[in-house]
Order: C-alpha cells, then sequence, then structure tokens
C-alpha cells in the first residue's frame, strides 16, 4: 500500500491513506451536487466507527447529505476549520474540505475501496 | 418531460436543470443560487416562468364568472390592472393562489401556478359550465420572464426605449422590448421593483439574450424561492392548501366577503367567526452553525413536548444572512419576540418569531 493513495466509494467519499490512518473527504462530484455548504456536522474524536455507518451530515441550502464511513477505525481527529468555514468543502474538496482521520482497524478494507477508475464509472451510470 | 422555449439558452448558461411540475427547469446557474439571490436584490435578475399556467377568459359574464371563482373583487380592475387572488374551495381551503388581470372588457387573464395547471383548467372548465363565458388555454404559447430587482425598470426602459417606471405597480401595457412585442407587467414575485414580460413561445430566446446582454442575470428556482420567502410571499403547496385557510395564511386582505356569494364564502366567513387558532409567522434561527429549517419541522415552545406549530418553508438567507423560515403556529406562540424552537431532524434549534417580510424592497 503506497502511501498518499486515494481511494473512492459508491457514496461520494473519498479516502486518502498513510500508513494506518485514513483521511476521509466528499468528492469535489459530491460538493458540486450540495451547491454552497452550510453545515457540516462531524462526530466526536474517540468514535469508533463500523464500515458503512453514518458518520454525520452535510447540508446546504438545496440538500441534506449523510456521510458514511468508508471504513471501520476509531476518529482520531476532526477538521474543525469545517464548523467556521464550511465553504472550504466546496473549494476544496481533496484538500483543505477533509472531514475526519480514522485510525483503521481492518487495513484490509482498503482493498475493497474504488479506484479512481472505478469511482468514474459509477459516475458515469447516474 | 415539457421544456420552455428557453430551454437551450438554459443549458449552454450552464444551468442544473431540476424536473419542477413536470417540466424540466433550470434550479441554479454557474455561480450558484446564493450569488443569483443577491444578483436580484443589488441589480437585476432574470427568471424563465414560461412554465406557469394561463388562461384566457372572454365573454359577456367574464366578470361574474371570475367573481364567483376567485376570492378577491375582480370588479376593481379597470383595462390594463391585474390583482392578486385565490381560488378557494366549499371548505375555505386555497385550490391555488393566481394573477387576474383584466386586458380589456370582458376580457381577462387568469395565470395560475404550474403546479396546479391540470387541477386549476378542470375547475375553471367546470364552473364555467353555469355562465356565459370562453375559456381557452393559452399556457403552451405564452412565454413568460420575469426581470427583477433594482435596476430592473431601467433596463426594460432602455431596451424598451421608453420610462417603463410610468406603468404603475399591478399595471400593464404593450410593448416592444428589444424589438419583442411583449406585455409588460409591472408585477412580481421577489419583493422587488420589476416587471414580467409576456411573448410568444417564439420570440422568448430572443428577448432573454437580450435581456442577459444588457446585465440581467439568470435566476434559476432555488434563487426564486429563496427570494419570494425573504419577503414573505407565500408559495402553494407549502403556505398554501386545499385544507388551509387563507385567514391562515394572513391573506384576508385578497378575499373580500362583502361580495355577492363567491365559492368558499360562507365557510371563510365562519372562519373569521369562530376565530382563527393559527397563524403564519416569520421565524429567525439564533445562531449559525445550526442547521438549516424546512418544510414540515415542528415547531416548539423551548423546552415543551407538544409542537405549536410546524415549519411551511425554511431556508438560509443569503440577504439577511440567517436561517429563516415561515411557520404556521398557534395564536399563543406568534407575538414578535417570542422565542421558540424548530426540530431539525433530531435537535431542537433556538429562533425569534420576528417581524415579516424579512427583506422586500431595499429594506
Amino acid at each position: 500500500m503506497m502511501a498518499n493513495d486515494i481511494w473512492f466509494t459508491p457514496t461520494h467519499e473519498w479516502v486518502r491513506v498513510t500508513g494506518d490512518v485514513a483521511e476521509v473527504g466528499i468528492t469535489d462530484h459530491a460538493q458540486e451536487e450540495l451547491g454552497d455548504v452550510a453545515l457540516v456536522q462531524l462526530p466526536d474524536v474517540g468514535r469508533v466507527l463500523q464500515l458503512g455507518e453514518k458518520f454525520g451530515e452535510i447540508e446546504s441550502i438545496k440538500a441534506v447529505s449523510e456521510l458514511y464511513s468508508p471504513l471501520t477505525g476509531e476518529i482520531i481527529e476532526i477538521n474543525e476549520d469545517l464548523e467556521t468555514s464550511p465553504e472550504q468543502v466546496n473549494d476544496d474538496p481533496y484538500g483543505e474540505g477533509w472531514m475526519v482521520k480514522i485510525r483503521l482497524a481492518e487495513p484490509d478494507e482498503v482493498g475493497k475501496l474504488l479506484s479512481e477508475a472505478g469511482y468514474q464509472t459509477v459516475l458515469d451510470k447516474e | 418531460m415539457l421544456r420552455t422555449s428557453l430551454y437551450d439558452l438554459h443549458v449552454r448558461q450552464g444551468a442544473r436543470m431540476v424536473s419542477f411540475a413536470g417540466w424540466d427547469m433550470p434550479v441554479c446557474y454557474r455561480s450558484g443560487t446564493a450569488q443569483e439571490v443577491l444578483a436580484c436584490r443589488h441589480g437585476i435578475g432574470l427568471f424563465d416562468v414560461s412554465h406557469m399556467a394561463e388562461f384566457h377568459i372572454t365573454g359577456s359574464q367574464a366578470l361574474a364568472f371570475l367573481q364567483y371563482v376567485t376570492t378577491n373583487d375582480v370588479a376593481r380592475l379597470s383595462p390594463g390592472k391585474s390583482q392578486y387572488s385565490l381560488l378557494a374551495n366549499e371548505h375555505g381551503g386555497v385550490i391555488d393562489d393566481i394573477i387576474v388581470t383584466n386586458l380589456a372588457e370582458d376580457d381577462y387573464l387568469v395565470v395560475a401556478n404550474a403546479g396546479c395547471y391540470q387541477k386549476d383548467w378542470e375547475w375553471f372548465s367546470e364552473q364555467a359550465k353555469l355562465f356565459d363565458v370562453s375559456l381557452v388555454d393559452e399556457t403552451n404559447e405564452t412565454a413568460l420572464i420575469a426581470v427583477q430587482g433594482p435596476a430592473a425598470i431601467g433596463l426594460i426602459s432602455e431596451l424598451g426605449m421608453f420610462d417603463a417606471s410610468q406603468i404603475k405597480r399591478f399595471h400593464a401595457g404593450e410593448g416592444s422590448i428589444a424589438g419583442v412585442p411583449c406585455r409588460i407587467s409591472r408585477t412580481g414575485y421577489t419583493g422587488e421593483d420589476g416587471c414580467e414580460l409576456f411573448c410568444t413561445w417564439a420570440s422568448a430566446p430572443r428577448l432573454w439574450t437580450s435581456l442577459v446582454s444588457g446585465g440581467g442575470v439568470p435566476c434559476g428556482l432555488g434563487a426564486r424561492d429563496i427570494l419570494r420567502l425573504e419577503a414573505a410571499y407565500p408559495l402553494y403547496g407549502h403556505e398554501l392548501n386545499e385544507d388551509v385557510s387563507p385567514l391562515t395564511a394572513g391573506l384576508q386582505w385578497a378575499v373580500k366577503t362583502a361580495k355577492a356569494d363567491f365559492i368558499g364564502k360562507r365557510s371563510i366567513v365562519e372562519q373569521a367567526e369562530q376565530g382563527i387558532r393559527d397563524v403564519l409567522v416569520g421565524l429567525t434561527v439564533v445562531g449559525e452553525r445550526v442547521s438549516i429549517p424546512r418544510q414540515d419541522c415542528s415547531v416548539y415552545t423551548p423546552s415543551a413536548e407538544a409542537p405549536v406549530g410546524r415549519v411551511t418553508s425554511g431556508t438560509l438567507s443569503p440577504t439577511v444572512d440567517a436561517r429563516i423560515a415561515l411557520a404556521l403556529v398557534s395564536r399563543e406562540a406568534s407575538v414578535v419576540g417570542t422565542s421558540l424552537e424548530i426540530d431539525i431532524r433530531g435537535r431542537r434549534v433556538e429562533c425569534t418569531v420576528t417581524k415579516l417580510p424579512f427583506y422586500r424592497n431595499g429594506v
């Protein structure tokens, strides 16, 4: 597993893995669909998530979307900047718009995530 | 799905399209809803509302017919004048909200909501059987472009080569805008000054393009909804429906019970006599880092278990920079300044009852 690989889920989250820590956010497609993000609700540090578990909500004028954990593990850090600057999700979805960092409990789960090509296939079907 | 004659232009201008009342309509363009709202409030917003229904009513009993099916007093309309009105049902609920325009003697136009098109046409057709009137559905021939904002009258004057400010509010005149023959109606749904331009389906693209070149900013349905909410105008299906009294929605001014009998009159008079239990209020959410209130969220007095009302419309207002809502609440909870709570997906959010409108005409 190379450092800084980026993977995707069918529910429009992205994952960047470094060692046993995964950084998670939502994709450019997802932020485009939402429009201007007004609020991001994130869990507390220390919360343990199962793969596929809802971990938060992201809200725009248009809609409310749920955030699903792409992996099983413990939340070790959340992006507190998003509380005052939720627009970072729109402006820089793969950078400053990151949401949570998870310490992986099951590293093998990374192998089940979509590659960029795999995610593009999901988008093409929509 | 149906398309207006501006569909290609919307797509070319980067619109995100959405299905609305069977029509493929722009919900926003590239810069997004919030930017469009601000563009309208500070300059000129353009709205394709060609999907709305237009019914042309003529005949020796056109006035009597409209007096019978609408709640407002149609007799007050001289040629060129319009009024906001309601189609009420027998139970005193609202079938639709409409604009009635007197075009000439025994000659009227009704503009109605796209979402109520089928229902309204059937209702009109049924009721018209009792009157000497002719009904023509002009929906699919009539294009309608709203030009709204503090600079809207200026643009219309420039492109029409006349002083558009001479057309009084809720009046209409015939003219030619950028070479396109139009009826120019000084009406709108944004709380800004401006006009709505009626033209043929075929000539609408040329008119739209000229308005854009002149500085008009295309605005989608998302912006339209926020603008009308800020101005506290009701939206059918939210503040108005067949089970809500016009009195509850604060529309007693559009109901003239001194008129001779009209559909719903008896029920509405009874409602007034019994007293209205619920009223439409404005709510402003306290704080910024909280959820946006939306239709059907329950409203409570602080820490109470039983709701005192529900949200009918909610949004994040770019104009007043706050989360705002319209809500139906019991009279006791409706005093301006009252602290209430809105339940948004399981979380209680604090808000205050605010004077309406939130924003209209620069204030």
